[in-house]
């Protein structure tokens, strides 16, 4: 019984049987439809495509010294050489995957421990929800980039620890967004019904409530994997990210500013990638949003207008 | 949503402490609350600090430790002592104002009051400026909804929100200070002994890219708190009754839509409290940012320690009075018991 009830939500116009596209693929595609879903998932494509081959297609050694430091763009240098001589499109070539990956990690493992801890504060109430949210409380006292600094200061940059303070720093928000929309969800007949018919606890949240929470974790998963990409990329840059004479952007811009009067390339690419790559995952997550929850905003925007305008819409 | 969830404290607590005024109530609830928070905060940064594994003296020391210079550092961290012991310490000291000293000898809080005191010069005046640009824009672009400002202040927004701090700050010191033009100073090093306040063309940069990185959330929820509030039927009423239309937006529009949007430039203040880090290390400005990364590469534990916790401080102050100011600014739920 309660196997065949899975996921029904609001999605009544769905067909039936299993080639029905879920409405969350529709809602993606639909999303890249947009003009600015388009420029989106174009930017974010292309400096993904840029990290991952990056490595493969580098015509010289990301770590030899090659050249005079510094120097200008040439033939066979087409960016220039950075502050030790090396070739500067080869690092640039070899310097994102690994930022990528760290962020697609941390924010993989954000959304997890926040979509647990939301759901299960939302729907067991009582103490586990006054438990999880003044941990929530705590976390949220200390910025995101200092709770990393400070695990990373005790333990020295290790890569698995800076993904773990960053992903661990991303759960509060997502908990607190998740939890909201638990609440919601929590009260709807079908959850009713499953509890009626003896469902456990753990069963509810994971095959009733969760599904139905595909778009808004969605939003938030893009959300904070761009708020990941700017923090990797703060901490490589600070020096507290992969160390020299890894190629990473972030830590390529450190290194080059010094040169920026000789050859500014060094900077200005990375510099670049980093800021299109945002760019571009944070408006497709904008298109996203508006096609899948249909907000002209962030959450954190409309649950701030809907609690204090007056007159607005409830 | 942490907002609604705020609020529906303020109510159930409005209603079992009856005495009193309620927005009194409110804020000595979300005191002590804060209170209670930052005790927690400062238990996390201590076990952080000094109890995960490999303790503070042997990181300090790395692999030159010999055992006597060990000793000596882990005394002088009151590393011998019991935890509950070495916290006791550590707290009361912080308390009593008494942080120790650094590990290159000077007294914790000689290192970091004249970077306290440049940070606050560097986020009071980006918080005045990103504020009134970023109410003023988000007005503007309401206004004409949907003309040419709008989507042009919208996209850029969208765009700018996207980047690191060090991204823009990085641009801007290529825009104007190295490769294109000369303008400003690319590095924003105070002469010893002097604060930020003695030379204004240092901090130019610094508040320019915080600026940037701001004013887009201000403008985006004023906007949207603009557009709702012009729709909305007080105003509508209002000009049924031929009000004119710039006190239809200054008196009846504004007022409203600016409630939000003090929440949001509240949080932008929480921001900074980050912000900071990247943007002085950056410029080298001497402020408690670029303190908390130096001490970070040094494993300066002690500086580290005064640093987070003042931080920490600083946000869940902010926290309650961006969630106070904003329920003072919305009359309907100031009146709502």
């Amino acid at each position: 019984m309660a196997v065949a009830a899975p996921s029904v939500a609001g999605s009544s116009a769905r067909p039936s049987g299993r080639m029905a596209r879920h409405p969350w693929l529709s809602a993606a595609w639909a999303a890249a439809r947009t003009p600015r879903g388009a420029v989106g998932l174009s930017l974010t494509s292309a400096v993904v495509l840029i990290a991952v081959i990056g490595p493969f297609v580098a015509p010289n050694s990301p770590d030899a010294l090659l050249t005079l430091t510094n120097a200008k763009p040439s033939g066979q240098f087409p960016l220039g050489s950075d502050f030790l001589g090396r070739d500067v499109l080869s690092r640039v070539l070899d310097g994102g995957w690994a930022l990528l990956l760290m962020a697609a990690l941390a924010t993989a493992f954000g959304i997890i421990a926040g979509a647990g801890a939301g759901i299960s504060a939302a729907y067991l109430r009582g103490r586990p929800d006054g438990f999880i949210m003044r941990t929530v409380d705590v976390i949220l006292a200390f910025p995101q980039l200092v709770f990393a600094l400070l695990l990373v200061s005790v333990l020295g940059p290790r890569l698995w620890l800076i993904v773990l303070a960053v992903g661990l720093s991303h759960a509060p928000q997502v908990a607190r967004v998740i939890r909201s929309a638990t609440l919601d969800i929590s009260e709807r007949d079908y959850v009713k019904v499953a509890e009626l018919q003896g469902m456990r606890p753990r069963k509810i949240m994971s095959s009733e409530i969760l599904p139905n929470l595909v778009s808004p974790l969605t939003v938030e998963a893009g959300l904070r994997l761009t708020y990941s990409i700017i923090i990797m990329a703060g901490l490589s840059f600070l020096g507290f990210g992969q160390q020299p004479p890894a190629a990473n952007w972030g830590l390529m811009i450190n290194e080059n500013r010094n040169g920026l009067p000789l050859n500014p390339w060094a900077v200005i690419v990375p510099v670049a990638l980093i800021a299109l790559l945002t760019i571009g995952t944070n408006t497709f997550t904008d298109a996203f949003a508006r096609v899948a929850i249909g907000i002209d905003r962030r959450p954190e925007e409309s649950a701030l207008i809907d609690e204090l305008t007056p007159g607005a819409p409830r | 949503m942490a907002v609604a969830h705020a609020g529906a404290d303020a109510r159930a607590s409005g209603d079992s402490l009856a005495t009193g005024h309620p927005i009194a109530n409110l804020v000595a609830r979300r005191l002590a609350v804060g209170v209670l928070t930052l005790l927690v905060v400062s238990v996390v940064v201590f076990l952080a600090t000094e109890v995960l594994p490999g303790n503070a003296a042997f990181a300090v020391l790395g692999r030159g430790a010999n055992p006597a210079r060990l000793h000596a550092l882990e005394r002088q961290l009151h590393l011998d002592r019991g935890v509950a012991d070495q916290y006791w310490i550590w707290l009361s000291g912080l308390l009593t104002g008494k942080l120790g000293t650094s590990l290159n000898g000077q007294p914790v809080w000689v290192l970091v009051k004249p970077r306290l005191i440049n940070s606050a010069v560097l986020v009071v005046v980006t918080g005045l400026i990103g504020a009134v640009a970023g109410v003023g824009l988000g007005a503007a672009a309401a206004l004409r909804k949907n003309g040419w400002f709008d989507h042009l202040t919208s996209v850029t927004a969208l765009a700018v929100t996207s980047l690191p701090e060090f991204v823009v700050a990085i641009s801007l010191i290529i825009l104007l200070s190295t490769v294109v033009f000369h303008w400003l100073p690319a590095v924003s090093l105070l002469p010893p002994g002097t604060y930020a306040w003695s030379q204004p063309k240092l901090l130019m940069l610094p508040v320019a890219t915080l600026v940037i990185v701001i004013v887009p959330y201000i403008f985006r929820m004023m906007r949207a708190a603009m557009i709702e509030a012009l729709e909305s039927d007080y105003v509508e009423m209002a000009r049924l009754k031929g009000v004119p239309e710039w006190r239809v937006v200054l008196v009846h529009a504004l007022p409203n839509a600016i409630a939000p949007t003090i929440q949001v430039i509240g949080l932008n203040f929480l921001y900074l409290a980050g912000g900071v880090v990247v943007v002085e290390y950056v410029f080298n400005f001497a402020g408690i940012g670029q303190g908390l990364v130096f001490a970070v590469a040094n494993r300066d534990i002690p500086v580290i320690q005064f640093i987070v916790v003042v931080l920490a401080a600083f946000y869940v102050l902010m926290n309650i009075v961006s969630d106070v100011i904003a329920l003072l600014a919305t009359p309907r739920r100031r009146i709502a018991r």
